[in-house]
This record gives C-alpha cells, sequence and structure tokens, in this order.
C-alpha cells in the first residue's frame, strides 16, 4: 500500500547544526468510535507508529493513537552529523505501512 | 368546542408541539447512540500512571502550546517543548500527551534522545470537547516534568457521524 507523503529536510547543514524536519502523509486516522451509515461502529483504522532513522540509527520514534488528527503532521529536530540519507517508516491497522526518505548534505 | 383547532394559531402550535417533539426523540436517540466510553479525567491520571509509575509529576520545564479557543476540534495544532540542554548526560527520553475527555486519554507518545538537539514536537490532534490536555516529559535523570493546557472547541471531532 502506497500513501503520498511530504517530507521537509534542509538539503543543507552544518555539521551539529539542530535541523527541522516536518513530515506530512496522507491517511485518513479513522478513529473507531464513529458510527457508520448503518448504526455500526467504523473499524479502527489508523497510524500507529512512525521511526525516523538517520544513516541507519534510530533518531526519533513515536506511537499515535486515535487522537491524531487525520494525515499525521509531526515535526521534530534532529542534529546533523554526516552526510546521508534520513529514513522515515509509517506502520499502522491493516498493515499500513510507507517509507519514505530524504537526503542531507552535512558541511 | 373543536372549532378553534382550524384557526391558524391553533394548526400552527400543534405544528410546533409536534416537531420539539420529534426533534427531542431524534437528539435523545443520537446522543445514546454515539457516546461510547469516554475518557474522564480519572482514567487519564490513570494512563499517566501507567506511563511514570509511582515517580512524582513535577510542574515546569515543560511548555504545552496549543490555542485557547479552538474552532473545529478535528485538526488543534499542538507544539510542546521542553527545556533542556540535551547533552548525553542530560536530556529528554520521552514525551507523552494526555487529553481528559477523548474516548482514550492517549494522545502521542515520542521517544528521543540526546541527537534530537532540542527536545521540541508539533502535531495536529482531535479534541472531542471542551477539556485540559496534559504533556508529560522523561528526563535522562528519571524525573518527570509536565505542563497542561485548557482548551475551549466549539466544533467537536467524532460527532458528525455518518448518518
Amino acid at each position: 500500500m502506497t500513501a503520498r507523503a511530504l517530507i521537509n529536510v534542509p538539503a543543507k547543514a552544518r555539521k551539529g547544526e539542530i535541523v527541522e524536519i516536518k513530515t506530512l502523509i496522507a491517511h485518513p486516522m479513522e478513529t473507531g468510535f464513529r458510527v457508520g451509515l448503518n448504526g455500526a461502529l467504523i473499524p479502527r483504522d489508523i497510524i500507529t507508529n512512525f521511526v525516523c532513522t538517520y544513516n541507519g540509527e534510530e533518531v526519533f520514534r513515536a506511537e499515535f493513537s486515535p487522537a491524531i488528527a487525520a494525515n499525521p503532521f509531526l515535526t521534530f529536530f534532529t542534529t546533523a552529523t554526516a552526510t546521508g540519507t534520513i529514513e522515515f517508516q509509517w506502520t499502522g491497522d491493516n498493515g499500513f505501512s510507507a517509507t519514505e526518505s530524504a537526503p542531507i548534505t552535512v558541511e | 368546542m373543536n372549532e378553534d383547532r382550524n384557526t391558524p394559531e391553533a394548526t400552527r402550535r400543534n405544528f410546533l408541539t409536534g416537531t420539539a417533539r420529534l426533534a427531542g426523540g431524534i437528539a435523545l436517540v443520537s446522543v445514546a447512540a454515539t457516546t461510547p466510553a469516554r475518557a474522564t479525567p480519572a482514567t487519564m491520571q490513570t494512563a499517566i500512571k501507567k506511563v511514570i509509575g509511582e515517580a512524582p509529576l513535577r510542574k515546569g520545564k515543560v511548555t504545552i502550546d496549543v490555542p485557547p479557543l479552538v474552532e473545529n476540534g478535528n485538526t488543534v495544532p499542538v507544539t510542546v517543548s521542553v527545556e533542556s540542554p540535551m547533552t548525553a548526560a542530560e536530556h529528554v527520553k520521552a514525551i507523552h500527551v494526555f487529553n481528559e475527555k477523548n474516548p482514550q486519554p492517549n494522545v502521542i507518545g515520542v521517544r528521543l534522545g540526546p541527537r534530537a538537539g532540542k527536545a521540541a514536537l508539533s502535531t495536529r490532534i482531535k479534541l472531542a470537547d471542551v477539556q485540559k490536555i496534559i504533556a508529560v516529559a522523561q528526563l535522562s535523570d528519571g524525573s518527570f516534568w509536565s505542563d497542561e493546557a485548557d482548551v475551549i472547541v466549539t466544533i467537536a471531532a467524532c460527532v458528525e457521524d455518518l448518518r
């Protein structure tokens, strides 16, 4: 399953600089508490986990709950240490999985 | 006797009371159907206890930034930042956000380390009611710090059922 994701990572950074990373992914984040047209609850369908790795090392991890708005948006910070790639992975209900990566050049 | 039934005044009154009763009935039914168990301040405390254990929760160091008045509870921007030098010896290990009145008390939990450089995050959340939200930060020395904010929501999330 593919999902549209938007990543904003500065292309260049000085070594040791703190950079802001912004992520946005298309997902309905159905809470499991809403009632559908037939009167029954709509089953839960959310993203539950998010992991960010920098050159293979985990730098940030988040656990989402149904209280996260649709199309989860998340920003956080990391220190630019070396040129490489920053990878993002989202996993969730019904086998949802999406990965995205962004290159970063450290001078 | 029944002459007045046909006057415009009387029919209007009959019509109004009839529709009012009907509307009341509909409101009752929808309230009964759309309230699966709600989190309460007590369940929020239980959820916080699950994270911090018996450690004391102190106020300070954490700043939760959320608009005090929100029009649409479906997307509420929230920023949590924690004062910390973020060094290997002294850094923020985790940040958790809780709420009082959504169906579940947890909102988000994140893990970070000294590499983050700055302990802060922003996201967008759903709020089902006018309520208090609490952010808890776990520091590397094992202490827990918190901050809370009250939010007034005019259009709550989770009420727009598809019926």
